[in-house]
């Protein structure tokens, strides 16, 4: 509670227009065989901004950040990240770009066959190319206890509760320090203590590895805590923009269907 | 509601078919560029070869008994029981024992491997590693098919070798033969053409049960069913590839050593 009151003080919308864009999307579009799932998208992301992407399942939320790290290819539309055009990348200018670009999974996506160590481990060694140990270790110990999990850095994911794999998932996509952070529903399936926490924790990593992030998820707290700007998405294309409290007060129906619950 | 487009048969089969030369690029390319993972692939090595010579062994081990003691009736009948250790050595090192362990490591690896690569899939994980910016085919293809190719080949010659002793000792249950009689007759009975065709044939099986298992289970789609379906269609396609390298090597060996 007390960090998005803080981030609330600091939002700035003078100094906003004034800051770098990051991402730039305009027009995207995207289908699966007959099925239109992006139709017309056109975003603007700020360095140090961070947006939320709300919207029901199945409406092109995880489709729009898939083509933003290069797993997916637009079908129309352009696409840049920080100032690189991606549908033009080759494989090694794409994997470059992707050593920026944070990314967690809605499961953690922690390699199962390893430890919370060797997770953390492996982009610093199979990325970054680093081979002091010392390094590693100290990154490694620096990166477990911003997240919490300090404790945990020898056990299998399989050992580990679903908040605390999310923490695992977020420590090994920030200790590379990415510019960019995208989240794909990181408080899904999490009870509602431990949705506040990661969402706090989300918040508190922005502000310490200044990262700019694109937050999708379905959770209203989280959203709430998270954003400095919320974009609604329907049938494939934004249909809403403004501030978490512009779009509670909204008198449109399918904006205020997402605030519901919200009293 | 635009409607639904149904690809045919032969268009999917053309797109699968370059998938898999895409994928065999790939992989070619990853052997060669920097950065090669040796502890992923002695791990590799030890899961494959260490973890499957228990099954080859027992298996081998049978299958000796086993023809030697089809062969003996009909070996005798012609009054060639001093045969037996001749014609099980030649069957079973040409043919029987490499065919046979590539199969069961067919079943074993093959599966195993698509499993979890398809698995990985699933859990996000392989998507995890391709957008950190990491080489996920040289860490989990490259390890994974070169570990195969290499042990498959050591665990057939083991398998032959577990094979004839199992024939020896079935040997003993009506006859009285002693091993190194034995052992003199088996290896007289080899030649370099016998053994050498036998062992290269068993490098493309490795490749080929790697390969697969890898293909699979990169390839299976997101439900969790695909991960039944990747491992089953491993074994299914490895233990095809299996007989149609076998009738190939079977062709090229005989224009070569056997005119």
């Amino acid at each position: 509670m007390e960090a998005a009151q803080e981030k609330t003080e600091q939002k700035q919308p003078a100094e906003k227009s004034k800051r770098e864009a990051v991402i730039d999307i305009k027009h995207l579009k995207k289908s699966f065989g007959s099925k239109d799932v992006l139709t017309d998208i056109t975003l603007t992301v700020s360095r140090g901004e961070n947006v939320v992407i709300l919207g029901r399942s199945g409406t092109g939320k995880s489709v729009t950040i898939q083509c933003i790290v290069g797993l997916l290819k637009p079908d129309g539309g352009t696409l840049t990240v920080l100032g690189e055009e991606v549908a033009e990348l080759d494989d090694k200018e794409l994997k470059e770009l992707r050593m920026k670009i944070g990314f967690l999974f809605q499961s953690g996506a922690l390699y199962d066959s390893m430890t919370v160590r060797e997770n953390l481990e492996f982009p610093l060694t199979r990325v970054l190319k680093m081979d002091n140990q010392a390094e590693i270790d100290k990154r490694v110990e620096e990166v477990l206890e911003s997240v919490g999990l300090a404790d945990a850095v020898d056990k299998l994911p399989s050992d580990l509760s679903g908040g605390m794999r999310k923490r695992a998932g977020l420590a090994r996509t920030l200790i590379i320090r990415p510019e960019i952070m995208l989240y794909d529903e990181p408080t899904t399936g999490l009870d509602p203590i431990t949705s506040r926490e990661i969402s706090e924790l989300i918040l508190n990593m922005q502000k310490k590895y200044k990262t700019t992030s694109i937050i999708i998820t379905h959770d209203m707290e989280c959203a709430r805590i998270t954003s400095d700007r919320v974009l609604i998405m329907h049938e494939g294309k934004y249909i809403a923009e403004g501030t978490f409290d512009e779009l509670h007060k909204s008198k449109d129906k399918t904006v205020k269907s997402y605030f519901i619950d919200i009293s | 509601m635009a409607e639904e487009i149904t690809i045919p048969g032969w268009k999917k089969w053309l797109e699968d078919v370059g998938e898999q030369v895409s994928f065999f690029t790939r992989f070619f390319r990853n052997i060669f560029t920097g950065g090669f993972e040796w502890s992923e692939f002695v791990r590799q090595c030890y899961e494959i070869g260490y973890r499957s010579f228990m099954l080859v062994g027992i298996t081998s081990f049978i299958m000796g008994v086993v023809l030697i003691l089809q062969l003996r009736p009909t070996l005798v009948a012609f009054g060639a029981a001093s045969m037996l250790p001749k014609t099980l050595s030649v069957s079973f090192v040409r043919e029987i024992g490499p065919v046979i362990i590539a199969i069961i490591c067919a079943g074993k690896i093959a599966s195993s491997i698509g499993a979890e690569l398809g698995s990985m899939k699933v859990t996000e994980q392989l998507d995890a590693m391709e957008v950190s910016g990491a080489n996920s085919v040289q860490y989990l293809v490259v390890t994974r098919i070169l570990a195969t190719t290499i042990m498959v080949p050591i665990l057939s010659v083991l398998g032959d070798v577990i094979g004839l002793f199992g024939g020896f000792l079935a040997s003993n249950l009506r006859d009285h033969i002693s091993l190194s009689l034995y052992a003199t007759k088996v290896v007289a009975a080899l030649d370099f053409t016998d053994f050498l065709p036998a062992f290269i044939k068993t490098i493309f099986f490795g490749f080929a049960i790697g390969f697969v298992g890898c293909y699979k289970g990169f390839h299976s789609s997101k439900g969790t069913e695909s991960v039944g379906i990747a491992a089953n269609s491993a074994v299914v396609t490895a233990s095809l590839w299996i007989f149609v390298i076998d009738a190939i090597a079977v062709q090229i060996t005989s224009l070569l050593f056997y005119k």
